[in-house]
């Protein structure tokens, strides 16, 4: 029995942290929700750029990926902040929030007067959650409570040799225990369809994925398409070419990779919990904010993140553990990087063993250790994605 | 195989026209490549740490061939030993053409 130390919720999710989340419902509420923050210890805040200004399906995106980062077990309890104007109330956030059975509270800028009173009636508020979760005290939890989001950025050519392979020994592993991984970034598969859908659980899943990644490559490819702007085509990125990585396609094979062997369940919309366990596929682009934010979003408590360049950024709502296959990166950016599968590289490790590193690393971080990311602060990766024209996510 | 006994090149399938370099290669460096019955290569460019190495030579248009699977198509000819990147691979995944009106794409 493969165990960790978790925090119970009401709704019988478990987190791995235990924050009092301060939320704003739109982006005009942002810096109050942050100045509420750092007067508290023990709270998060959380900043966008949605919440106003929006119709239709986009709108409808923001208000459901914002709800559901809210109900991510590792929140204990909210405080959302309005404006008071605003498309998206504060009171449906909050309401989308409460479902999960946390407690939310709700506060209005323009209701309390202003910016130095509604920090100073946050203030109040997040005090008294946060000294009321804190004698919450974590339990032993079986490892099938755990969703791990799996996400490479800031790839080099050792990203699909060492450390997305040993993510995918890892994500198996946790897949055995009877727990739950989600990959994403539909613009990074160009090329895997055929060897993903062999891997669906049925026909209906193979279908899903060949459309999944051809619907995404066509919105791409209207944009590349457009002459005005051939010198802005490049879908990779200069670290990308610099690593060593020549194509997208290269670069699909081995971010396929941290997806490891086992079954593909389903497909999920952005944001979207799975309805069951095992491996999924989340509809993102490979946009490193929005994709963990979209993996938050579907209840994703820890994030696996793979990076052969060295890519710094954290999430302040689930701890993300930084990988790196390359043993320059490791060794030069040790301050932000957790597991160094660069030995891979370097002959003096199998990826077996990287592998039951990190599957020991994320039940580390799930009872308590803090990840390089958190001890330092980084909190970059929280952004919605917008829906343009014709229902293209944008 | 060089000097100290450390593998030089990994060849991650059977089916691979490339390989990728575990170290800086200067250009002359000797590679045994144990994955095809040490096979001779003479590094042709100089090949930086993690960047690819042709195993023989490839004809223009041919199939660049990494993880068993295609991953673009050779520009030019490139000779056995020689680097193999940006310069001289083309691909046109995310660049299909898209029919007027946002219809379904064709390669």
């Amino acid at each position: 029995m493969t165990e960790f130390w978790g925090y119970r919720r009401p709704d019988g999710s478990v987190g791995v942290r235990n924050h009092v989340a301060i939320i704003p419902s739109v982006y005009c509420a942002n810096h109050v929700a942050r100045r509420i923050s750092e007067q508290v210890a023990g709270t998060i805040s959380i900043s966008h750029q949605v919440g106003c200004s929006q119709v239709g399906a986009d709108f409808e995106l923001t208000a459901v990926t914002l709800g559901n980062v809210g109900c991510n077990a590792n929140i204990a309890g909210v405080l959302v902040v309005g404006l008071g104007c605003e498309k998206f109330r504060a009171s449906e956030l909050a309401e989308r929030i409460a479902r999960s059975g946390k407690p939310v509270e709700v506060i209005s800028i323009q209701d309390l007067g202003g910016t130095p009173q509604a920090i100073e009636q946050g203030t109040c508020i997040a005090q008294a959650m946060v000294q009321g979760f804190s004698t919450q005290r974590q339990q032993k939890i079986d490892a099938s409570a755990l969703i791990v989001g799996l996400k490479c950025g800031g790839t080099d050519a050792t990203s699909g040799i060492a450390a997305n392979p040993a993510v995918g020994i890892a994500s198996d592993k946790l897949i055995s225990c009877g727990a739950t991984a989600v990959f994403c970034e539909l613009t990074e598969l160009y090329g895997t369809e055929e060897l993903l859908a062999r891997r669906a659980c049925d026909e209906r899943v193979a279908a899903e994925i060949r459309g999944a990644i051809a619907d995404m490559e066509r919105n791409v490819s209207i944009l590349t398409g457009d002459e005005t702007y051939a010198s802005r085509r490049e879908l990779l990125a200069a670290g990308n070419i610099e690593g060593g990585v020549t194509t997208i396609v290269e670069k699909a094979l081995g971010g396929m990779c941290k997806a490891g062997n086992a079954r593909l369940q389903g497909v999920l919309d952005y944001g979207s919990a799975p309805p069951g366990k095992g491996l999924y596929l989340m509809k993102t682009k490979g946009h490193d904010s929005e994709s963990v934010t979209g993996l938050i979003a579907g209840g994703a408590q820890i994030v696996l993140f793979t990076t052969g360049r060295g890519s710094p950024a954290g999430s302040a709502v689930s701890p993300v553990i930084k990988i790196t296959g390359n043993p320059r990166t490791f060794e030069r950016m040790v301050a932000n990087m957790d597991i160094n599968a660069g030995t891979v590289m370097e002959g003096t490790e199998s990826l077996e063993s990287v592998g039951s590193r990190i599957f020991d690393e994320v039940l580390a971080v799930a009872s308590g250790k803090r990840t390089k990311a958190e001890l330092l602060g980084h909190t970059e990766l929280f952004s919605i994605p917008r829906v343009g024209a014709y229902g293209m996510v944008v | 195989m060089s000097e100290d006994g450390k593998v030089l090149v990994l060849v991650l399938s059977g089916q691979d026209n490339i390989g990728t370099a575990l170290r800086d290669l200067p250009r002359g460096t000797v590679l045994r490549v144990e994955e095809r019955g040490n096979l001779e290569v003479i590094v042709a460019d100089e090949v930086p740490f993690c960047h690819k190495v042709a195993l023989r030579d490839i004809d223009a248009g041919s199939p660049i061939v990494k993880y068993g699977e295609v991953i673009g198509y050779a520009s030019r000819a490139i000779p056995g030993g020689g680097l193999v990147h940006v310069h001289n691979v083309t691909c046109d995944r995310g660049h299909l053409r898209v029919a007027a009106g946002g219809g379904r794409g064709e390669k």
